[in-house]
């Protein structure tokens, strides 16, 4: 259980237990997952393909109802999940998009704040396909935040953008996290994104996790010692050689 | 390390335009009036016909005698009435079949339960020929302007169905999974999501519906009516008039273009969130 700055005990914001899914009669892709997410906290999920990262979002997420399997799941009531497209609807334009299924009369206002937010200011009335790969995205992420989710679900979410755009999506997702504290939960195949992202690293290997480390950095330049040893660490569990 | 740093040159005004030109090969940019193209050309294939003697007018009446025709109906035999009663007649029964085809076709398209119900009878229904079932319809609504009405509205309701139910099945799945996350309710969903995927659909399937419209008009009015433009051409028919026949025909070529029209605009200011070759 967590512990939060005074030393109080809370209550997580997540807890899977004994979590099983399985798409095939002979194997699991999740095998007895046990697993504890601390309000605010931001965990990476990391390992190779098909050890259960996205099985095990897609559970939490409530989108799994055809998948065979048993466990308990304990999130919060209010969830957002970014998807790795960025899911705007094409017939809506992108405020429409980002309140979409919001209620109350202050929508339009917190939605164009939210816009604002991830720097699309000025971009409201945009079709989402006049929006390069990047900016619908950041969209989406708008229409996320704008939710104020308690946990935040992300499926590789920068897994279709260019380097560059990246970076950029990363120190405005670190950004909109500090501002806003939702527990993260961010799925990735990539190390480095993890470390320089999470507050702790989860990494996944034949549906159990397999290491759980906290990222205890002050600096998360690549440059940093403590940055590469972390990363040997994760790379090794993952069954790569750090410096090929 | 060595970094160049270039700084921007002053620039001078230069028009040159020299670029790598592809040849093109979607349909291009929109061209002005192009729409009436292929009418004028066949009216000018029809007049040129018709003035060097190559259609007789026996065969096919000139342009110019149609003119006349037309306006001799206008002013002795109410044109107008039999214009509106025609249009009047043709526009219940296409209402009536779109919103009917439209609310089938969400139900079924939305529904496994209401699928199974609806779709059967419909795809019967399709291979059924409309008019080979006009004979029943007169024999249950009569010969008065609901049977009119309730054959045009079957005809127009399957072109609706079909393409509408299409629209909406090929929507992406993964519209519906954003929309579950979201956590809207059945009826959010259906109008943010469901009726605006389908648009695309139910348009194509309002051109067939309107032609379609037209088709039952056509035939309906040749049973006991009093007025409209059908009962105009089934007199003619019986007179030998082919210059009042031709003014019939014009003016159910003339609906129809018309309505195509109107659903083509309709769908270019409705879709404009499409990136398409339709442009």
């Amino acid at each position: 259980m967590a512990t939060d700055t005074r030393g109080l005990t809370t209550e997580p914001a997540v807890r899977v237990r004994n979590l099983h899914r399985s798409f095939t009669k002979d194997g699991g892709v999740l095998n007895g997952l046990d697993l504890d997410i601390a309000p605010g906290e931001f965990v990476a999920l990391i390992g190779r393909s098909g050890t259960g990262k996205s099985t095990l979002l897609r559970a939490l997420a409530g989108l799994d109802r055809d998948v065979a399997g048993h466990g308990r799941i304990q999130v919060p009531e209010s969830v957002s999940v970014v998807f790795q497209d960025s899911r705007l609807l094409p017939w809506k334009r992108v405020l429409d998009n980002v309140i979409f299924g919001l209620r109350g009369a202050d929508a339009a206002d917190r939605g164009r704040k939210a816009l604002a937010e991830v720097g699309l200011a000025g971009r409201e009335r945009a079709w989402p396909y006049q929006l390069s790969g990047g900016e619908q995205q950041r969209a989406s992420l708008a229409r996320s935040l704008v939710r104020e989710p308690q946990l935040l679900l992300a499926d590789e979410p920068f897994g279709a953008l260019d380097a560059l755009t990246r970076i950029r999506m990363h120190a405005l997702l670190r950004q909109l996290c500090e501002a806003h504290r939702p527990a993260v939960l961010l799925v990735t195949h990539d190390v480095d994104e993890a470390i320089v992202l999470a507050d702790r690293v989860i990494l996944l290997d034949a549906g159990v996790v397999d290491t759980d480390v906290r990222v205890e950095l002050t600096n998360r330049s690549r440059s940093d010692a403590g940055f590469a040893e972390l990363r040997t660490l994760l790379l090794d569990r993952l069954g790569v050689a750090a410096d090929a | 390390m060595t970094a160049t740093l270039h700084t921007a040159p002053v620039t001078v005004a230069d028009t040159t335009d020299q670029r790598v030109v592809r040849r093109r090969l979607g349909p291009g940019h929109r061209i002005r009036f192009s729409f009436w193209f292929g009418p004028a050309l066949a009216l000018a294939i029809w007049s040129i016909g018709s003035a060097t003697g190559l259609i007789k007018p026996a065969i096919l009446s000139a342009p110019w005698d149609v003119v006349v025709a037309f306006q001799d109906q206008w002013v002795n035999h109410d044109l107008l009435g039999n214009i509106l009663a025609s249009l009047q007649r043709s526009l219940v029964g296409l209402t009536l079949g779109v919103v009917t085809g439209a609310v089938l076709a969400v139900i079924s398209g939305l529904s496994r339960f209401g699928e199974s119900l609806i779709d059967g009878p419909i795809q019967i229904k399709r291979s059924v020929p409309t008019l080979a079932i006009i004979p029943l319809f007169i024999a249950w609504f009569g010969i008065g302007e609901e049977m009119k009405v309730i054959t045009i509205a079957l005809i127009s309701l399957v072109p609706i169905y079909i393409h509408t139910h299409n629209g909406l099945r090929s929507i992406d799945g993964k519209y519906a999974e954003l929309a579950e996350t979201i956590g809207i309710n059945h009826g959010e969903f259906v109008r943010h999501v469901v009726l605006p995927g389908a648009l695309p659909g139910f348009l194509l399937g309002m051109r067939f519906a309107v032609t379609s419209s037209l088709l039952g008009l056509v035939v309906v009015e040749h049973y006991n009516a009093v007025a409209g433009i059908g009962y105009m051409i089934t007199l003619a028919e019986q007179y030998g008039q082919t210059d009042v026949i031709v003014v019939g025909l014009v003016i159910y070529g003339i609906f129809g273009y018309c309505a195509d029209s109107a659903v083509r605009f309709t769908g270019r200011r409705v879709l404009a969130w499409r990136q398409t070759l339709e442009g």
